[in-house]
């Protein structure tokens, strides 16, 4: 008698989660085809765009911005936002440049454990004043945007540290290859990885889309809501420092104006990866999809010939695009939860 | 009759000011006073330099490189005619901070203010009150409004610095293939103009063999330039040289192609600092670039404020004075003297520079 009326339940409900599964997939498939039908339309234009060296620039093109947005899709998940992430990829691209010019016989490794580790200090700062002091993440992370660049304006004091002064083993990290990949976008892989694991199996990854979706229910549900929003700052921070390392050892030239501003680019690649921007809801896969596609589209555009003039609005347009299929999609898994919802209760 | 009205007015003011009158003010007034009054008189191009000129340097920002450089000559040239030079300056390169600076360096009646505006404006009314104390005014680097200097030493001209960047690509590739400019952003005012002048500058006979296929803009953000570099090379595979106008931009050029296959066969230059290329030079990714010498301009703006305290100048066009080891001067109009033709960094000479 029970098996039986579970059997009745259980087959509808299983195949409602499939469903749900498909569509969830969906979503990333649905940046998945415009990344296609980029490098698609932009490679039938000019061949060289799908060059393996033009590939492998694309790929290190978006290995920074792609750390840093798997580190706010943690953030934007609980409900929250992390706008100081470009300060603390400004001031660990500093601090370890300049302590790698100083001060050469310390090993590189510590010297990034130390970036990361001073991230993670920033991002401490942030998570205790949003989920700790409860203000605002907007106005706290925009208060130690500004904060932390003053910070490394008033340590760099004008100076600029150059090529010439570090390390030339440390600058071959930003372009070495490991079995053909940078390593760069090798260290943003095995980081988006690891992180996307962690949100899909464990508690702690799970519990953060409870937090956003419903603060109070998560609450209620006996979920640490300020530890858990405290890590994700901590985590977005640490991501941050490390990207800062991966920008000094990219570019070479570092002062203490490095990555002001992309703070919105990171956000743009989260939210056209098909976070919800309001919480709950997306994949860190969707948010690395999205630095992708940004810098895929920058890198189109250059390599078009389109008016420079115009390359911004066009960026823009692009983006726009991406986002109102993001909304079309979200519309329609919205319709298929009612849908189901009915029949359930039928 | 005219010293005892102008020691009358330094009275009163200072009557108001302080509401009272010491020896030592006294003193400073007459001490001030025969310059202001000689002020309007006519240059003496024969006066010698005055011993024991007190010149000072206030920059944007001190603990800047390129300042600290640019000071360290002009005080080295003080030194060269008997005078006495010093740095002085905010840490931070903000418009007002220079005001206070201004106002103790009149308190201190140096001989004159050799001055690198972080606003054109804001540091003009107390320059004025500094001339008007007898103090002569020279700005370098970045112009004060006219009204606020006695002349202003420019390190080059928007026209020599567009032209000669052409050259020195032309000579690196031989005088033929495409080249394209790696620009800062679409408005930047300088930029601009120098592009100008590079289009113009390649429509000589000796250029025609070389065609500019595109102006791209890296926005002096190193991400932004690192693409369109990538962009420009992917779109045009047989472009021959790069000219980047902006010290961003050809260090991002630079980074890429010394990574790239491209590293040698397509020619980098442009507008850069030593030390922010050095690495690109020794490896051979730049053949040569170029940028004004920071300390020679220093040096000339040193020898510029000597010649206006002493007399021999006043800062109207066609005066000349002698600059040291850099020669003979003209000032131009405007109250401009031009520093000459930009000087190229290569490997020969890139250790010989620190900034």
């Amino acid at each position: 008698m029970t098996t039986s009326t579970e059997r009745t339940h259980a087959r509808p409900n299983a195949g409602a989660r499939a469903f749900v599964d498909r569509v969830a997939r969906v979503r990333e498939l649905g940046i998945v085809v415009a990344l296609l039908a980029l490098f698609g339309i932009t490679g039938a234009v000019n061949p060289a765009f799908l060059s393996p060296a033009s590939i492998r620039d694309i790929l290190l093109n978006s290995a920074i911005i792609a750390t840093l947005a798997v580190g706010q899709t943690l953030v934007v998940v609980t409900r929250n936002v992390d706008l100081s992430v470009s300060s603390v990829v400004g001031i660990s691209a500093f601090g370890g440049a300049l302590i790698l010019a100083d001060h050469p016989q310390i090993p590189i490794p510590v010297v990034i454990a130390g970036c990361v580790v001073l991230g993670a200090a920033c991002g401490a700062i942030n998570g205790l004043l949003v989920g700790v002091a409860r203000v605002p993440a907007l106005v706290a992370t925009l208060g130690t945007l500004y904060a932390f660049r003053g910070v490394d304006y008033a340590w760099a004091g004008g100076r600029q540290v150059n090529a010439a002064d570090m390390p030339q083993g440390f600058l071959r990290l930003g372009s070495a290859d490991v079995l053909g990949v940078p390593l760069p976008a090798l260290v943003a892989l095995t980081v988006l990885l690891a992180v996307g694991w962690v949100m899909r199996n464990l508690p702690q990854g799970r519990e953060l889309y409870a937090i956003g979706s419903s603060p109070d229910a998560a609450v209620l549900a006996g979920i640490g809501v300020r530890k858990r929003v405290l890590t994700a700052f901590v985590v977005s921070g640490a991501l941050a420092g490390l990207a800062g390392v991966m920008w000094a050892a990219r570019f070479g030239t570092v002062d203490a104006t490095v990555a002001t501003g992309k703070e919105l680019d990171v956000i743009a690649a989260v939210v056209v990866g098909g976070v919800a921007i309001f919480g709950g809801s997306g994949t860190v896969y969707g948010a690395a999809l999205g630095a992708l596609l940004l810098s895929g589209i920058t890198s189109a555009l250059a390599v078009l010939r389109v008016d420079a003039l115009a390359q911004t609005a066009i960026n823009g347009a692009l983006i726009l695009a991406a986002i109102i299929l993001d909304r079309l999609l979200a519309i329609r898994v919205a319709k298929a939860l009612r849908k189901r919802r009915y029949r359930d209760a039928r | 009759m005219k010293r005892p009205i102008v020691l009358l007015a330094g009275l009163a003011l200072l009557a108001t000011a302080c509401g009272g009158t010491t020896r030592s003010d006294v003193a400073a007034q007459q001490s001030a006073a025969p310059p202001a009054s000689s002020a309007p008189a006519a240059a003496d191009p024969n006066a010698p330099i005055k011993p024991g000129l007190k010149i000072a340097f206030l920059p944007k920002q001190v603990n800047n490189p390129y300042f600290t450089i640019a000071d360290r000559d002009g005080v080295a040239a003080a030194k060269e005619f008997g005078g006495e030079g010093k740095e002085v300056g905010p840490s931070e390169a903000s418009a007002s901070s220079q005001v206070s600076y201004i106002n103790t360096l009149i308190q201190q009646r140096q001989d004159a203010i050799v001055i690198s505006a972080n606003d054109p404006n804001a540091v003009v009314p107390a320059l004025k009150q500094a001339m008007a104390a007898g103090i002569k005014v020279v700005s370098y680097d970045s112009d004060t409004a006219p009204d606020g200097r006695n002349v202003f030493v420019n390190q080059a001209s928007a026209e020599d610095l567009g032209r000669t960047q052409v050259q020195l690509l032309a000579e690196q590739i031989g005088h033929k293939g495409k080249i394209a400019v790696l620009s800062a952003t679409p408005n930047a005012t300088n930029q601009n103009t120098w592009i100008e002048f590079m289009k113009d500058e390649l429509t000589k006979p000796e250029y025609k063999d070389m065609e500019l296929v595109k102006v791209a803009y890296g926005n002096d953000d190193d991400q932004k330039s690192f693409t369109e570099t990538q962009g420009l090379l992917r779109s045009y595979p047989d472009l021959a040289g790069i000219i980047s106008p902006t010290t961003v931009g050809i260090a991002a050029a630079a980074r890429y192609l010394s990574d790239s296959d491209f590293k040698g066969k397509v020619k980098l230059t442009g507008l850069g600092t030593p030390n922010q290329l050095r690495a690109f030079v020794k490896d051979g990714t730049i053949e040569g670039f170029e940028l004004w010498n920071p300390g020679d301009l220093g040096y000339l703006a040193g020898w510029a404020a000597a010649a206006l305290a002493s007399g021999q100048i006043t800062g109207a066009a066609g005066e000349k004075f002698k600059a040291g080891k850099l020669g003979e001067y003209t000032v131009g109009a405007g109250g401009e003297v031009l520093l000459g033709k930009p000087t190229v960094f290569n490997a020969g000479n890139i250790d010989d520079f620190d900034f």
